[in-house]
């Protein structure tokens, strides 16, 4: 193998690089130390920039013997394009961070996980183009076949991680519907395109003809389509940590190809992070992750559960009602849930807890693994209303004191609090965790009408309980005058 | 560096990914999802070295798109995940809750 002498230190600085990235995820363990770890990730990026700028400088193609023995032959025309590119992604990049909205944070995670793939994408297109700059070549001039397998499954994972993030954020920006797109034969013409895909990796180390490898990048954008568009709104948080998988194993592939510490360890750790939430995401769903990839989820339910649905009665509220109720309890739970995000209820549901504070009545907050559209979606808009996070409890850490409590405020949420999942055996959520609202002394729903179901398309118990009151109106205006009522 | 050292460090580093995942509170999962996006960019090294390669037009052009793609990702995700993070809180202790 005949490859770039690796500069010893150059190695030494990726391994520094890998190791911050180590400790910045390791930060996020409690959030007194998440801003050190973040601290730690900017300074490892740094290293591993500035060591490759200073190792991979661009140099001119004719310069003198001096100028080369002196470090003199800098192409700065190159130079200045690479630090105007970086400049305008730190502009982009900034300007975005700075003003998007917390409750578009799922969208912004999305088109951010799919630059990662395309940027990987054109890495590995330009290795292809150009394997002697990346040394990947052997001595007749072809491209190594080990780094072949790397080139094809970078490209592959890439482009699949681009075009499903495009998908997931037109889903999640309202650009495209949330509901499942049912192509016919949809299982057929996914793993046969991916069958495809494999094989002409495998006969890319035999031949490596440009139509090869063209036609696997090709293939991994529709592919990365296809995998996505059948899947619903309500998945996205496992589409979304699925994705953030796929971004770190492309960088991993591209990590093998450059021979970069860095980078590979850098892959390994977003790859496993983002498996390990579509993992916890899925359990918190009770179904498998095969069964989310495959799609459809919402469509089926919603045909099935709407059948079923019948007249019942159940007790309307008002706002004064819920104020009265509340500021009586000794303890109050608030659940929030997707429909909160989208009423930007949050500021004035911290408004409210406040107000019952001054009453003296114990407030928390229940979140649902699930509830939002990106793992953690609930914890980080509460956290922007200035809810103080040691209030703020997960479901397993909270759901025994439903029984003990006086008011279970829900606001948003719906499948997350159906106890069908624990009794209804053919109900389509059965054996997902939820949370035991309905053992409260009294349960408060704020929902926007009683014709709406939630996203698995099932009727929900709660409503027609005896101790359950319907607060039916837009979440944020219903918050709003709970608050008045308590003045 | 052979292809078995390379291997090695990776499946290694899936190992402390495993653990150290696992350990990160469920309240930090979106800022967890933010970082791992801006770290994952640090396929800018590849970038970088396509663009300033000489030998292909083609290639180097593709590394510039990339070199501001990923750039976009790391300030925009180490940004973000800032702004996330600054907002989580503690319960403020009233000041004579110390006496």
């Amino acid at each position: 193998m005949e490859h770039v002498a690796v500069n010893p230190w150059a190695a030494l600085a990726y391994l520094i690089a890998g190791v911050c990235f180590i400790l910045a995820l390791r930060g996020l363990s409690s959030p007194t130390s998440s801003q050190r770890g973040n601290r730690f990730g900017m300074i490892g990026m740094a290293i591993a920039v500035v060591t490759t700028l200073v190792t991979h400088a661009p140099r001119l193609a004719q310069a003198s013997y001096a100028a080369v023995e002196h470090g003199l032959d800098i192409d700065w025309g190159t130079a200045g394009l690479i630090l105007v590119a970086i400049g305008i992604g730190a502009a982009i990049g900034i300007t975005t961070a700075r003003k998007i909205a917390m409750t578009a944070m799922p969208q912004l995670v999305a088109a951010f996980h799919s630059l990662v793939g395309l940027a990987a994408v054109l890495v590995a297109c330009a290795a292809y183009l150009n394997p002697a700059a990346f040394g990947i070549v052997d001595a007749a001039g072809q491209i190594l076949t080990v780094s072949r397998i790397e080139m094809g499954l970078g490209v592959a994972i890439g482009a699949i991680t681009f075009s499903g993030s495009v998908i997931a954020f037109a889903k999640l920006n309202g650009n495209m519907g949330g509901a499942p797109i049912l192509l016919p034969a949809r299982h057929v013409l996914n793993l046969g395109t991916l069958v495809g895909i494999l094989i002409l990796i495998a006969y890319f180390t035999q031949d490596q003809a440009p139509w090869v490898f063209w036609t696997v990048t090709v293939l991994s954008f529709i592919i990365g389509f296809l995998l996505i568009i059948p899947i619903g709104g309500a998945d996205m948080p496992v589409v979304v940590s699925m994705l953030n998988s796929y971004s770190g194993w492309a960088a991993a592939a591209m990590g093998f190809t450059l021979h970069n510490t860095a980078m590979i360890i850098t892959g390994a750790l977003v790859g496993s992070s983002g498996a390990i939430l579509s993992y916890i995401m899925c359990r918190a769903m009770n179904r498998s992750f095969i069964s989310v990839i495959a799609g459809g989820f919402g469509a089926e339910a919603a045909s099935t559960g709407g059948a079923a649905k019948v007249d019942r009665p159940w007790k309307r509220g008002s706002a004064e009602d819920a104020a009265f109720l509340m500021s009586q309890a000794e303890q109050v739970i608030i659940v929030p849930g997707y429909g909160m995000a989208v009423a930007q209820a949050q500021h004035a549901l911290r408004e409210m807890a406040d107000k019952l504070k001054e009453h003296g009545v114990r407030v928390k907050y229940a979140i649902h693994p699930v509830a939002g559209r990106m793992p953690g979606h609930m914890n980080v808009l509460l956290a922007e209303a200035n809810v103080p996070y040691d209030e703020v409890f997960e479901l397993e850490d909270i759901n025994s004191e439903f029984a003990q409590t006086d008011v279970a405020f829900v606001i948003g949420a719906n499948d997350v609090t159906n106890p069908a999942a624990k009794t209804d055996k053919t109900s389509p959520i059965y054996g997902m965790p939820v949370l035991d609202v309905e053992k409260a002394k009294t349960v408060l729903f704020v929902k926007r009408s009683m014709g709406g179901v939630g996203y698995a398309g099932v009727d929900n118990d709660v409503f027609y309980m005896d101790n359950t009151m319907m607060l039916l109106a837009d979440a944020k205006k219903m918050v709003e005058e709970i608050v008045k009522s308590l003045d | 560096m052979d292809f078995i050292a390379i291997l090695s460090i990776f499946v290694l580093a899936c190992f402390v990914g495993y653990y150290v995942v696992w350990s990160v509170t469920p309240a930090l999962h979106t800022p967890l999802m933010a970082v791992t996006n801006a770290i994952s960019s640090v396929i800018i090294v590849g970038a970088l070295i396509a663009s300033a390669a000489s030998g292909s037009a083609s290639s180097k052009w593709l590394g510039l798109v990339a070199v501001t793609l990923a750039s976009v990702n790391i300030f925009g995700g180490f940004a973000v995940t800032q702004r996330m993070l600054a907002m989580y809180k503690k319960k403020e202790r009233p000041a004579a809750a110390k006496h």
